[in-house]
């Protein structure tokens, strides 16, 4: 029996709870962080990557919009090599509300976000693509964020000051006594084994889990499930983060992603957490409204389509949670019985390090640590191990200069075996097998125009080469892999794509009888669907 | 202005039915033109289906084809197989095999035993034929002598150590061999055509052979991945064996593959040898309908010039999405050149499955052109649409070609049947 002892337990490893480890550790606060799956493995890794100005709020939401508008300038500051400081554009199209159009640049001026007012020909000579019908046009300080290389960074940051982190680690329940959480029982995944964490402070910052952990402690949370649907483009179609100038709706944000534009979203009620997936009438929806403001997406290739689930602090609404804030909340549980339990919930990915910072100085001022928060002021570090996730870096990096060995292990997305090798020894370093999955989330495996069809294969080959105890004898790993990036493909399976969906099954299940050897899903996994 | 080349029969597709339909033509004496872009039949692994599964939901394999297929034409009254009989479908694969080792690229089969190969990733597939410079393996598999598994530095997705450690849980006395392509330090990434290109020269064959040889030892079969050549690839294998001195056989690497390419080489060669006019890498971009009830076709393409053809019939054989026989949007599936009517799941949430290994397969691999016993596409009253309109593979409705390893066989047989079609019916 493994029993770990710490100050600080954050159960989550999303942009908050990475965020929380990085501020506990620079208050030199001895951390563990517990993942259920893998570093952003819920919303923060299934968003817009959007690094909002605090625009798309003005009018329902003012103080989500201040506090946007504020962290979007300090990070651009602080973690530059997270950022694209893409800009962004809201336009109004033909038959838009006029009086939202009119009142849009004073609501931005009541919350301070500086926009700047330009005319439709202008709007188009800056972004080409977009709709004739457009009637006008802003200028905002909206950017590009990429959220895998932020957490990323947080916790390798957090790691360097002494962090521990433990990714499939499942929290099964809490010993509690004394008006305290003494003991947290949890379930490594990989191996079965039970592991113990004994800490003075539990911080859940699980986002969209939330009420699920509180409810193992024995509160409970009010949140509603609002699924958020997007789709990837192959080819980026703007240079600026486009927002439609009306109230949020969906299908209304085209936002670049390095190589690709990010198009979403949607809002869907839904009773839990998991299993979130794009549907097709969703993605239908999506693809319907934005080719109104730019017209190319009804006939652009979509590689992949994705879910988030927004954990929104509030009970059940009618209209699919458009309304509900984008607040977040620090819950003290003291006022539930619980003097050492903390949940840090709901907000948006560009307000991350406000949430950690909040739900840090709670746990800080429980601790008795007087060291105030550093990540106001201390820039993110740039570390070398999580630059493989960037789009773009690879290829370039290769073509500069690669040794005559160094061939290409996915030829979409260009990365070679050295990055292959640099992404494993960081996941061996974070006591995790390196797999398809856990490499394919630090790099850009699989994220290309085949969508792992090819490269899983090469992937694996190269993985059993290196090293026969990470062989993968019943092709186990390929199905998963192969199956969690369908979720994402069956959306987006017309044109293109569809032909490329085909050529991968006459290949993974034609040639190679993958589904033969498959097993079948039971309602564990977590590509089972409802 | 543009010629109009005359002709009975134009076969639209170079995929392996487009191929063997004009094979057919050909032997039948018909006058027969052939178009489109052979990027496809490079995509074969080697490994010739007739029929693996069926029914794929209960994943049985059949190690009797026929056996299966009398199984699948009694289940499936649809299924192109069922248009003709086992005998028939057996006659076609023997022309087919009688005439790819006539033009140099024999085949393996044991006509009514499916046979196991070994897949790139060391997995064991039952398959109907192989070329025969994979037909050591089947030996071996069954005998298990001392083996080895050679691959190469720089060849990607082919891994001898995975084959060996995914084998010799039955097959115990196997070894694995990393081994440098000769003369190639100068190359990071190392591609089969290359590899099989050079071994065509004996000089290179001496260099492989003398890397090969010290990892050989007690071996009486290596397995290597298909590199064997592109034209005379019996005799690079022979030679090859002589030179190390045990049996080999090719494995078939990731597409596209030697094996593929061989096929697609062979058939460029010997269909115009047989008097077949092809225009390949080209596209037919309209058809026309004509008063005398002949076609009028279009083709362009790569850098030739317009082309027209007018001939008495058309064989379809362009292939499913892949091929650009069909074409998928948003709301529904068309066939791509004369939009006829196409058999398809209600809406595109219906066309494929939540999970993409689901054993009940994807329903819009059941989509494509219904068919009248004669081959011909039929409106949705079960009319042809056109009386000397043909088609022919994997475009061809009701049938799971990927899921009921069915794919060559399939091509084979149905393009056997359109061609006998239109003979018969007589144009």
């Amino acid at each position: 029996m493994q029993i770990h002892k710490t100050q600080a337990l954050i159960i989550g490893g999303g942009a908050t709870g990475t965020g929380i480890a990085r501020d506990l550790a620079l208050r030199g606060v001895a951390c563990i962080l517990v993942e259920r799956r893998d570093i952003n493995a819920g919303a923060s890794g299934s968003n817009h990557g959007l690094l909002h100005s605090g625009a798309r709020y003005v009018l329902n939401d003012a103080m989500t919009s201040m506090e946007c508008r504020e962290e979007n300038l300090l990070l651009k500051a602080l973690a530059p090599h997270c950022v694209e400081d893409t800009g962004g554009m809201f336009v109004a199209i033909e038959g838009d509300d006029a009086s939202y159009i009119a009142d849009f640049p004073n609501l931005c001026a009541r919350c301070g976000i500086p926009v700047e007012a330009i005319d439709p020909k202008a709007a188009k000579e800056l972004e080409p693509e977009l709709s004739n019908r457009v009637i006008a046009a802003y200028l905002t300080p909206d950017a590009s964020v990429d959220p895998f290389k932020l957490s990323l960074e947080n916790i390798s940051h957090a790691r360097k000051l002494g962090a521990t982190l433990l990714c499939h680690h499942r929290v099964l329940g809490f010993e509690m006594e004394k008006r305290r959480i003494c003991r947290v029982r949890l379930i490594h995944t990989e191996s079965g084994e039970e592991v113990f964490i004994e800490a003075d402070q539990v911080i859940n910052a699980s986002g969209a889990w939330a009420a699920e952990i509180a409810a193992l402690a024995g509160i409970s949370i009010p949140m509603v499930y609002s699924k958020g649907s997007l789709l990837v483009t192959s080819d980026r179609i703007t240079q600026r983060v486009i927002n439609r100038l009306h109230p949020p709706g969906d299908g209304d944000i085209l936002a670049p992603g390095g190589t690709v534009s990010l198009l979403g979203t949607t809002s869907v009620q839904i009773d839990a957490p998991d299993h979130a997936h794009p549907s097709i009438p969703e993605i239908d929806r999506i693809v319907d409204q934005a080719s109104l403001m730019i017209p190319i997406l009804e006939f652009a290739r979509y590689i992949r389509a994705y879910s988030g689930v927004r954990p929104l602090m509030g009970s059940h609404t009618e209209e699919g949670g458009r309304s509900q804030s984008r607040g977040f909340a620090v819950l003290d549980h003291e006022k539930d019985g619980l003097v050492n339990f903390v949940t840090i919930a709901g907000g948006k990915l560009t307000t991350y390090r406000l949430m950690a910072e909040k739900g840090a100085d709670l746990v800080c001022q429980r601790l008795g640590v007087s060291s105030p928060c550093l990540t106001r002021t201390q820039p993110l570090p740039d570390s070398p191990e999580c630059r493989w996730s960037e789009p773009g870096l690879s290829p370039k990096l290769w073509f500069r200069a690669h040794d005559v060995g160094d061939i290409l292990l996915c030829e979409c997305e260009m990365v070679p075996k050295s990055a292959v090798e640099g992404v494993i020894s960081v996941i061996q370093e974070q006591n995790m097998k390196p797999d398809l999955k856990s490499i394919s989330l630090r790099s850009r495996i699989g994220k290309g125009p085949c969508q792992g069809a090819f490269c899983s294969l090469r992937v694996s080959t190269y993985l059993h080469d290196r090293d026969a105890r990470y062989s993968d004898r019943n092709l186990t790993c390929i199905s998963d892999f192969l199956r969690e990036r369908w979720k994402g493909l069956r959306p987006v399976l017309w044109g293109g794509q569809l032909m490329q969906a085909e050529l991968q099954e006459a290949l993974q299940c034609g040639l190679l009888n993958l589904e033969l050897h498959a097993k079948e899903l039971t309602r564990n996994d977590p590509n089972y669907f409802l | 202005m543009t010629q109009i080349i005359s002709c009975e029969l134009a076969v639209i597709g170079a995929g392996l039915t487009g191929m063997a339909a004009s094979m057919f033509a050909a032997n039948r004496g018909i006058k027969t033109v052939q178009v489109g872009v052979t990027g496809e039949i490079i995509f074969a692994s080697g490994f010739l289906d007739i029929l693996g599964i069926h029914p794929i939901s209960e994943k049985k394999p059949w190690l009797d084809p026929w056996a299966g297929m009398r199984k699948l034409i009694q289940d499936c009254p649809d299924h192109p197989y069922s248009r003709l009989t086992p005998e028939e479908i057996q006659s076609a694969l023997e022309e087919y095999l009688a005439f790819v080792k006539d033009f140099g690229v024999p085949h393996y089969w044991e006509k009514t035993h499916n046979i196991e190969m070994i897949t790139p990733q060391g997995t064991l597939k039952l398959t109907g034929c192989v070329p025969q410079t994979m037909k050591n393996a089947i030996l071996a598999l069954r005998k298990k002598p001392p083996g080895l598994f050679v691959d190469i530095k720089g060849l990607k997705g082919f891994s001898s150590h995975q084959i060996v450690d995914n084998l010799k849980e039955t097959w115990p006395d196997i070894r694995s061999a990393s081994i440098a392509f000769p003369d190639s330090t100068h190359l990071g990434e190392i591609y089969p055509e290359y590899m099989a290109r050079s071994l065509e020269a004996g000089i290179s064959r001496k260099k492989l052979a003398a890397i090969i040889l010290p990892h050989v030892q007690n071996a009486k079969v290596v397995g290597i991945p298909a590199i064997m050549g592109i034209h005379r690839s019996l005799e690079v294998q022979a030679d090859m064996e002589s030179l190390i001195g045990a049996r080999i056989f090719e494995i078939p690497t990731l597409p596209p593959s030697v094996p593929g390419l061989r096929l697609k080489e062979m058939f460029e060669e010997a269909l115009p040898a047989k008097g077949i006019q092809q225009f390949l890498q080209q596209r037919v971009t309209s058809v026309l309908p004509e008063l005398d009830n002949c076609f009028l076709l279009n083709i362009a393409g790569g850098n030739a010039q317009e082309q027209k053809i007018r001939c008495k019939g058309i064989l379809l054989a362009a292939g499913r999405f892949f091929g650009k026989g069909l074409t998928a949007d948003r709301k529904r599936i068309r066939e791509s050149l004369f939009d006829l009517p196409v058999f398809q799941p209600v809406s595109r949430s219906n066309w494929y499955r939540m999970d993409f290994l689901d054993p009940k397969g994807h329903p819009i691999h059941q989509a494509g052109l219904e068919i009248d016993d004669n081959f011909r596409p039929v409106s949705a009253s079960g009319i042809p649409v056109f009386s000397n309109l043909f088609a022919a593979g994997s475009i061809l409705a009701h049938q799971d070609w990927i899921r009921q390893k069915c794919g060559s066989g399939l091509a084979i047989a149905t393009a056997y049947g359109a061609v006998s079609s239109y003979v018969k019916l007589g144009f």
